[in-house]
């Protein structure tokens, strides 16, 4: 047995492991006075508002819970917290980070594997395994908990094996099927050791939510090793666990060991998982494995990033949870770690560089506007063309003719163009000039148009009313690598499949106004003459 | 140790609970039997559907919606707890929709997320709450199935029906069972050919709205009596030990309620016996059952097989000659 640590850090569960519950009618009176709590009912949001602010912001009243120290800000209390200053909380947080660490390394793994449903079915195996190495020699016995912890869940995980083989039942049912049965199991032994004598303090229900206060030094020495199993396995068999994570089909014809590499991995996943159960607890422990690796997934497109990040989040996930179960009184540990993770994963659904939520609505916002900004231009060009380059003011009535929209609109886009340089308004705001920058830009885009038109008739034999819908499109994702392209392959490029004159170099070179009569060479027959 | 697994008393596991006065026992066994019931009935069509594990975020995730509403309602009104847990559903397939459709996090590991985060919400909140909320953690793993004997009685017109959880448990499956009667047709259709039932004009999408709606209501039910996570249990177990032994709907449903009945009774005795969780000793019988029909079953096809085997080569003994 440890010493009790000088500190509170949270005693939760203290109702279920003061007393078993009597589960017969025939022990009445006892229940009746301690069941129903009906009259306790008069709660309401504010008391839930208060707490919530109590817990966060720290009220001077939990300074105290740090030894007799008499720190009372929120900020003295994290740094002694992460500074590992005080020895009690020191294997709790070092043991939530280890365990951080390992449970994102091998997430990963299941959630690129699509597997994550297998990491819940096998935390919620081990149950039973927890029950067992207890009652071994009836003590919190790290290794005899761990061996039996890790052999309940790997039983669980061949059970599911089995049943999907030799039955007509689906993955889905299996897992679930499994999940439930052993915890049931496990939830019978465990409210049976309650009931035992010696069983009633031994605080193996803390198993349930986790509590990273009963974490202790042997605690800490198996999750190192463990942890440092895990980071030395995956770094020795990257490769192959890369190539059967990702393509099982070639991993098989190149001759690795698919199924021998499948069962290392949920080995270490069995250890990962029971590692974590003191501190997250077995009820959420899977939320460990997938949280931190599916925000990691988010973030990177490459594994041994996704690994490293995975990691970190774990890590940042467990020590964030302890220290929020620790100012809190009376608080599991699990829950708080899996919400930091949540959260961490909700930031980099909102905010992940590529696959963001708020970054992907920025692309495509700023995509739409430059196609919206590019068709005006183009629109300020056909009028232009239309009556043949003369005068260089096109006024926003014209314009809205043309787009067939109302004044306003026009006027918007206008002021649009002129935000970004490509024109310049007349005092009144009713005639818009293009600045060289605008008209070239302008030039490009029917240019692109045109191009592409000329192609789908000449070289895909499109026919030439069907093309200028899709000219629509693409005209504004053409790449200069593709324009070129087009240009070497079309050969003669004047005129567009209706006849009109594709604007050239030269013309674009020019800058606006003038009438362009002689036939001039594009880019393309610049180049090869060139070449 | 000696004391671990409790000496077995014929008289005292099997006639004492029965012979107390009062009738508790009974109420425990019929409740048992109603939640497994009517979890069950649900279950089958979830796992035609490839749904478990549907059901079990759902089974986790009403909780947040359950202490929300004991929080607002101030009590365990059941309509207040129904709300709650139809809001918690669907913000949950809210959230797995999103997670799976806005970014490319696969469906599974979506499920992972949203469950487990609102479950850890729930369970922050009851224990800031623990006093005020009618609900604690042990509640919320394996339920109190054992206290049902011990609430207010239901009467209506001075006939006393029963005990409040075990009268609205009835309810509810009663009326899942005439639903399930009444759209037997559109539920068998959509489960099985969904594009059979587009063409015959069956909405599939409402289908399966309701289904989660009625998931959502039997979970909430049965919530305070098994807990979170025996729901699941009594979800899949009976419908799984049926699809081993039948491949006809009807006779799965039937054999459901037959599991239902016999996990019940055998669970709270064996409850009885170890001095359990009567919930968690419900499941564990019932995991008990599905093993016996899966060992009879895969017995049985082994036999067969090697009888066919034995058939063949007879018969080739006899073509053998034959053919020389």
């Amino acid at each position: 047995m440890r010493p009790e640590a000088p500190i509170s850090f949270a005693p939760g569960f203290s109702r279920l492991s003061r007393a078993a519950k009597p589960h017969l009618p025939c022990e009445r009176e006892t229940l009746c006075s301690s069941l129903r709590r009906h009259s306790a009912l008069r709660c309401l949001l504010p008391h839930f508002l208060s707490a919530i602010s109590y817990l966060l912001l720290c009220i001077p009243a939990h300074a105290a819970r740090i030894g007799d120290i008499s720190e009372t800000s929120l900020w003295n209390q994290a740094f002694r917290f992460f500074t590992f200053q005080d020895p009690a909380v020191r294997y709790a947080l070092l043991g939530s980070m280890l365990l951080g660490i390992s449970c994102g390394l091998l997430g990963s793994f299941i959630v690129v594997r699509k597997m994550a449903l297998v990491g819940d079915a096998l935390s919620h195996a081990v149950l039973p395994g927890v029950a067992l190495g207890f009652l071994w020699n009836m003590s919190k016995d790290p290794v005899a908990i761990f061996a039996g912890a890790t052999l309940a869940g790997l039983i669980g995980t061949g059970v599911v094996h089995l049943l999907k083989q030799t039955t007509r039942l689906k993955e889905d049912t299996a897992l679930g099927l499994v999940l439930a049965s052993f915890f049931a199991v496990g939830i019978c032994l465990l409210t049976m050791i309650q009931r035992l004598p010696t069983g009633n303090k031994s605080g193996i229900d803390k198993f349930l939510f986790g509590q990273a206060a009963a974490i202790g030094p042997g605690d800490v020495q198996l999750m190192g090793v463990v942890t440092g199993l895990a980071v030395v396995v995956i770094t020795l068999l990257y490769k192959e666990f890369l190539v059967t994570s990702f393509d099982a089909q070639f991993a098989r014809v190149s001759g690795f060991p698919v199924q021998a590499l499948h069962y290392a991995l949920m080995l270490l996943l069995a250890f990962a998982v029971v590692i974590a159960l003191q501190a997250v607890g077995v009820v959420l422990v899977s939320a460990m494995l997938i949280t931190p690796a599916a925000a990691a997934y988010l973030l990177t497109d490459r594994m041994h990033r996704m690994l490293l990040l995975a990691a970190l989040f774990g890590l940042a996930a467990g020590a964030l949870g302890a220290f929020l179960s620790f100012l809190g009184n009376n608080l599991p540990t699990g829950p708080f770690m899996v919400l930091a993770a949540t959260a961490v994963f909700g930031a980099a659904f909102l905010f992940g560089p590529r696959h963001g939520v708020i970054a992907r609505w920025w692309r495509q916002r700023n995509r739409s506007a430059r196609t919206q900004r590019e068709n005006t231009l183009k629109a300020i060009y056909h009028v232009l063309e239309a009556r043949d380059f003369q005068g260089e003011g096109v006024s926003l009535r014209e314009l809205a003719e043309r787009r067939r929209e109302t004044l306003e609109d026009v006027s918007a886009q206008a002021a649009a163009l002129r935000a970004n340089g490509h024109a310049t308004l007349h005092e009144d705001g009713n005639q818009v000039f293009l600045t060289p920058d605008g008209w070239q830009r302008a030039c490009a885009i029917v240019r692109n148009h045109r191009l592409w038109e000329l192609y789908l008739t000449n070289e895909a034999r499109v026919a030439a009313d069907h093309v200028h819908e899709d000219a629509e499109k693409i005209e504004h994702v053409l790449g200069e690598e593709t324009v070129r392209e087009l240009e070497r392959r079309l050969g003669n490029i004047a005129h567009d499949p209706h006849g009109r004159r594709i604007p050239d170099l030269a013309e674009m070179r020019r800058g606006t106004g003038v009438a362009v009569t002689e036939k001039s060479m594009g880019y393309g027959q610049d180049i090869q003459g060139h070449s | 140790m000696n004391h671990f697994i409790p000496p077995f008393n014929f008289h005292h596991v099997f006639v004492e609970p029965w012979a107390q006065a009062g009738g508790g026992f009974a109420w425990i066994a019929l409740m048992g039997f109603l939640v497994a019931t009517a979890c069950g009935l649900v279950g089958n069509f979830l796992i035609l559907r490839r749904m478990a594990l549907v059901g079990d975020a759902i089974s986790h995730s009403v909780l947040p919606g359950i202490a929300i509403a004991f929080l607002v309602a101030k009590s365990r009104s059941s309509l207040a707890m129904f709300v709650g847990a139809l809001a918690a559903g669907v913000v949950t397939t809210v959230i797995i929709e999103t997670i799976h459709r806005k970014t490319r996090v696969k469906q599974d590991a979506a499920i992972g997320i949203a469950f487990t985060s609102l479950f850890a919400l729930g369970v922050i909140l009851i224990s800031l709450f623990a006093s005020k909320v009618d609900l604690d953690q042990e509640c919320v793993l394996y339920g109190e199935i054992a206290f049902v004997p011990l609430e207010e009685m239901v009467r209506v017109g001075g006939v006393t029906l029963g005990p409040v959880s075990v009268v609205r448990m009835a309810v509810v499956t009663l009326l899942l069972a005439v639903l399930v009667v009444a759209f037997y047709k559109e539920l068998l259709v959509s489960s099985f050919d969904p594009t059979l039932a587009v063409s015959l004009g069956i909405n599939s999408t409402v289908v399966h709205y309701s289904l989660m709606a009625a998931l959502s209501v039997v979970v909430v039910s049965a919530f305070e009596a098994v807990g979170a996570i025996l729901v699941v249990a009594m979800l899949i177990l009976p419908g799984a030990t049926a699809t081993l032994l039948s491949q006809r709907l009807p006779v799965m449903l039937g054999l459901t309620v037959l599991h239902a009945a016999l996990s019940s009774v055998l669970g709270i005795h064996l409850g009885v016996w170890l001095n359990c969780s009567l919930a968690a000793a419900v499941v564990v019988a019932a995991t008990v059952l599905f093993m016996l029909s899966w060992l009879i079953t895969s017995a049985g096809r082994h036999g067969f097989r090697m009888v066919s085997a034995r058939t063949e080569n007879n018969n080739g003994a006899e073509t053998t000659p034959l053919q020389g």
